[in-house]
């Protein structure tokens, strides 16, 4: 992958107890991301590559490669939710 | 049915507004100065907003920079966790104004353009405006907060090529060309800014070949000029399904533009809670989900597409806001959009819209 992803300028991502889940925001909406896509872009600092997100997920979950972050990854920069440094 | 709560909350701060465009979708009577909710009022319908789920307050108006309270406002929005968004026409935006702003948590703004050039836009705008939008963005972008510029598009200023270039230079990272909706005053203008098909023909291209050139830079969001389409808007993504309007003087809309429904029982923040109004309102509820569509919606396949279009279209143009949007080809009352269209191509001079009424 082409380096360090990071949240694009203006989107945040933060919990919402009325929904009880964590939620994407940004000038568009809305997003839900589901609890994959919330793991990883929590991880998502612009420093760290997708290896090593993965590596740390890999502590936490069983099974996880950087191939399934770099799918969710490609599906959240579509969504204009995540960038690459 | 099953109610999911509101995503977003459109806080109509005030009415007031130094610009005088004539396609404003306020309606035409406006809420006065002594009518507006007080700094508390809003700050408890902010608490109210977010307990019931809203994550993105769009602070708008008229001019929101209008109020003096809005940095309160704006602290109180952020600090719940609210995406908070300004829109404004620029005007009275300063350095101090926008650092203090983003201080308090403000996460983006949505500057309006008149037009291509200083010119043509301040005569649409009613003011020398033009200027103040180009510092405004400036200070957004030196800033870096995310800059939404939205140009309302109307037979006056149809010139999508110029508006992109322009938007480009401003450093905008979404661009929303929207065709004119008919709602409020602009109704009263409607001959004046209906676009030409010549216009729309020409326009298309332009903005396909530019969303392609920018795409990764600068985001092109092209509202369609819905008379001229064979099926309606999907207007708010259904009525009462994702947003809700707090009018100046507190009235709770589930669009926008909902007070144009004279039969519709508006509630007030003032007199009922939030809470109650989202889900069990009569207002809110009157065209929810699709038990209230009558034939063609009611079996038609596009129904969880477009949701019958636009309930104050319906209303405006047939009187009944219960029927199918008339934009739509499958509605039996297609004929009357299309008699609009074919009307003589007069241009009438703009009615601009005058300060807001003191009472």
């Amino acid at each position: 992958m082409p380096g360090k992803p990071k949240l694009r300028k203006g989107v945040r991502l933060t919990f919402d107890k009325t929904r009880d889940t964590h939620v994407l925001l940004f000038p568009e909406g809305v997003l839900v991301p589901n609890s994959t896509a919330a793991a990883v872009l929590s991880l998502c600092d612009g420093e760290s590559t997708v290896e090593e997100i993965a590596a740390v997920l890999a502590r936490r979950y069983q099974g996880v490669r950087a191939q399934d972050v770099t799918d969710v990854l490609a599906r959240l920069e579509s969504r204009r939710v995540v960038e690459w440094k | 049915m099953e109610v999911a709560p509101p995503l977003g909350m459109l806080a109509e701060l005030t009415h007031r507004c130094p610009l005088h465009c004539p396609y404003c979708s306020n309606p035409v009577e406006l809420v006065a100065r002594a009518a507006e909710l007080t700094t508390d009022q809003w700050l408890g319908v902010l608490d109210a907003a977010r307990d019931i789920g809203v994550l993105q307050v769009h602070m708008s108006g008229g001019e929101p920079l209008a109020r003096p309270d809005l940095p309160v406002l704006v602290s109180r929005a952020a600090d719940l966790g609210c995406y908070v968004n300004l829109v404004t026409s620029g005007l009275g935006l300063t350095a101090a104004r926008l650092d203090d702003l983003v201080d308090r948590g403000l996460a983006h703004v949505q500057l309006s353009v008149q037009g291509a050039d200083a010119a043509r836009a301040d005569r649409i705008a009613g003011t020398r405006a033009h200027a103040h939008k180009l510092t405004a963005a400036a200070l957004v972008k030196e800033r870096d907060l995310p800059l939404t510029v939205n140009v309302v598009l109307h037979k006056a200023n149809h010139d999508v090529g110029a508006l992109i270039a322009l938007a480009e230079q401003m450093g905008a990272d979404r661009l929303e060309l929207a065709n004119t909706q008919y709602y409020g005053w602009a109704l009263r203008n409607r001959e004046a800014l209906m676009p030409t098909p010549a216009q729309l023909a020409a326009a298309e291209p332009v903005v396909r070949a530019e969303t392609e050139r920018l795409r990764g830079v600068m985001e092109i969001v092209y509202v369609v000029a819905d008379y001229y389409e064979p099926y309606p808007k999907p207007c708010m993504y259904g009525w009462g399904a994702r947003q809700l309007t707090v009018a100046p003087n507190g009235d709770v809309l589930p669009c926008p533009a909902a007070s144009v429904i004279t039969t519709l029982p508006i509630e007030n923040v003032l007199s009922r809670p939030l809470k109650e109004i989202w889900y069990d309102s009569e207002s809110f509820n009157s065209y929810r989900g699709e038990d209230w569509m009558r034939e063609p919606c009611r079996t038609c396949d596009r129904k969880a597409v477009d949701f019958g279009g636009c309930r104050c279209q319906a209303f405006q143009l047939l009187g009944d806001a219960a029927a199918t949007d008339p934009v739509c080809s499958r509605s039996p009352d297609r004929g009357v959009v299309d008699l609009l269209l074919e009307a003589p191509a007069a241009r009438p001079e703009f009615v601009m819209r005058g300060p807001a009424v003191a009472r």
